[in-house]
């Protein structure tokens, strides 16, 4: 029986997509079967992030309303092979599916995978509720922002509303320089306010940019902090006790001149 | 260096660093987030404490300001009403 995530925000543009692309692959790489199930419809983004985009042909409106099976809909990636994408529908709206759907398609995937990973779309409106209603855990990705903390906030109290037990977060984007300074919120400044359990922190890293543009995760670059961040979670999700490590680029002399000839 | 620099500008400007700013008025924002108290209330609460002062001051409907604000983990209803005047005790006038 598998464990279903959830990854939401409230607020849009605070790396939720890029969490679960990469907190899946790690799982993966950790021989985990995993499942990606993209919960925004309308506006998809997931099987982009995770190069996929090209393979679509069923997605999840065409399995909730009986035109496609679920194992026709599902994409394998072709670099982890446990992992599995459920793409969005892009033509149709978050009303083509009810929370109801949402519980049975993932009862359904639980059968045969680890972990099934939803991503939520932004918004506290229809597509949250059904990403939120089949989540054993849901996992809060905010930035040190005073908007995305209110909304991450907000998020937080409509989950205990909701009576979901277990929400972990992730403070993503810090940039240690400004926070040193004190020009940015630090980790325990955003602890103290939201009170609820950190399950990771992602530094600022331009490497999220170039894997995104090629469609590929990070979590295979070894000199990427986010990467290896990304891996730290993804081993707090199995149990393993990993202590919240802020990483930096190394810049020795042969990382550099790796740059400097623009070899990566 | 920059960095260096700021921090010694600021130490010696007094200056509030912008985490700080931002700290407060995240702190403030989730008070009035949580808070259960309805436009509505904050409404009628006014319109109470206007009738009661009325009776005994002068006062500027149209400058006055209500807000909730918080230290730490208390709330306080802030009240601001400008004085015109006083009003005659009516009594102590007839004396």
């Amino acid at each position: 029986m598998g464990k279903t995530i959830v990854i939401t925000s409230g607020k849009g543009g605070v790396g939720k997509t890029t969490a679960v692309a990469n907190i899946g692959s790690a799982l993966a790489s950790m021989d985990q079967k995993v499942v990606l199930v993209d919960a925004d419809i309308g506006l998809r983004n997931l099987d982009v992030v995770l190069g996929l985009e090209n393979r679509i042909v069923y997605d999840i409106v065409d399995v909730v309303e009986g035109r496609a099976k679920l194992r026709q809909a599902l994409i394998k990636d072709k670099r982890f092979p446990n992992l599995c994408l459920l793409p969005a529908a892009q033509t149709r709206d978050k009303e083509a599916v009810s929370p109801e759907d949402m519980i049975r398609l993932c009862r359904d995937l639980r059968e045969e995978f680890d972990f099934i990973i939803i991503d939520s779309p932004a918004g506290i409106e229809r597509g949250f509720k059904n990403a939120v209603a089949p989540a054993d855990l849901a996992i809060i990705v905010t930035t040190p922002e005073v908007s995305a903390v209110r909304d991450a906030d907000r998020i937080v109290g409509l989950l205990e509303a909701m009576e979901k037990e277990e929400s972990k977060l992730i403070v993503n984007r810090v940039r240690t320089k400004l926070v040193s300074r004190g020009d940015m919120l630090s980790v325990e400044d955003v602890l103290d306010i939201l009170s609820i359990d950190l399950i990771g922190v992602i530094p600022e890293d331009e490497h999220i940019i170039i894997s995104t543009n090629r469609g590929e995760p990070l979590i295979n670059n070894n000199s990427a902090p986010a990467g290896r961040s990304f891996l730290d979670i993804a081993r707090r999700i199995l149990g393993e006790d990993v202590p919240i490590n802020m990483y930096t680029e190394d810049e020795n002399l042969f990382t550099r001149l790796k740059r400097l000839i623009g070899w990566r | 260096m920059s960095t260096i620099i700021e921090s010694i500008k600021r130490l010696f400007a007094h200056e509030t660093s912008s985490k700080e700013i931002a700290k407060e008025r995240l702190k403030l924002v989730l008070i009035h987030d949580r808070s259960s108290i309805s436009p509505e209330i904050i409404e009628q609460i006014k319109e109470e404490m206007i009738q009661v002062i009325s009776k005994h001051l002068e006062i500027d409907r149209g400058g006055m300001d209500f807000s909730l604000e918080g230290e730490e983990d208390s709330i306080a209803l802030m009240v601001s009403i400008p004085i015109k005047g006083m009003k005659r005790n009516k009594k102590k006038s007839r004396d």
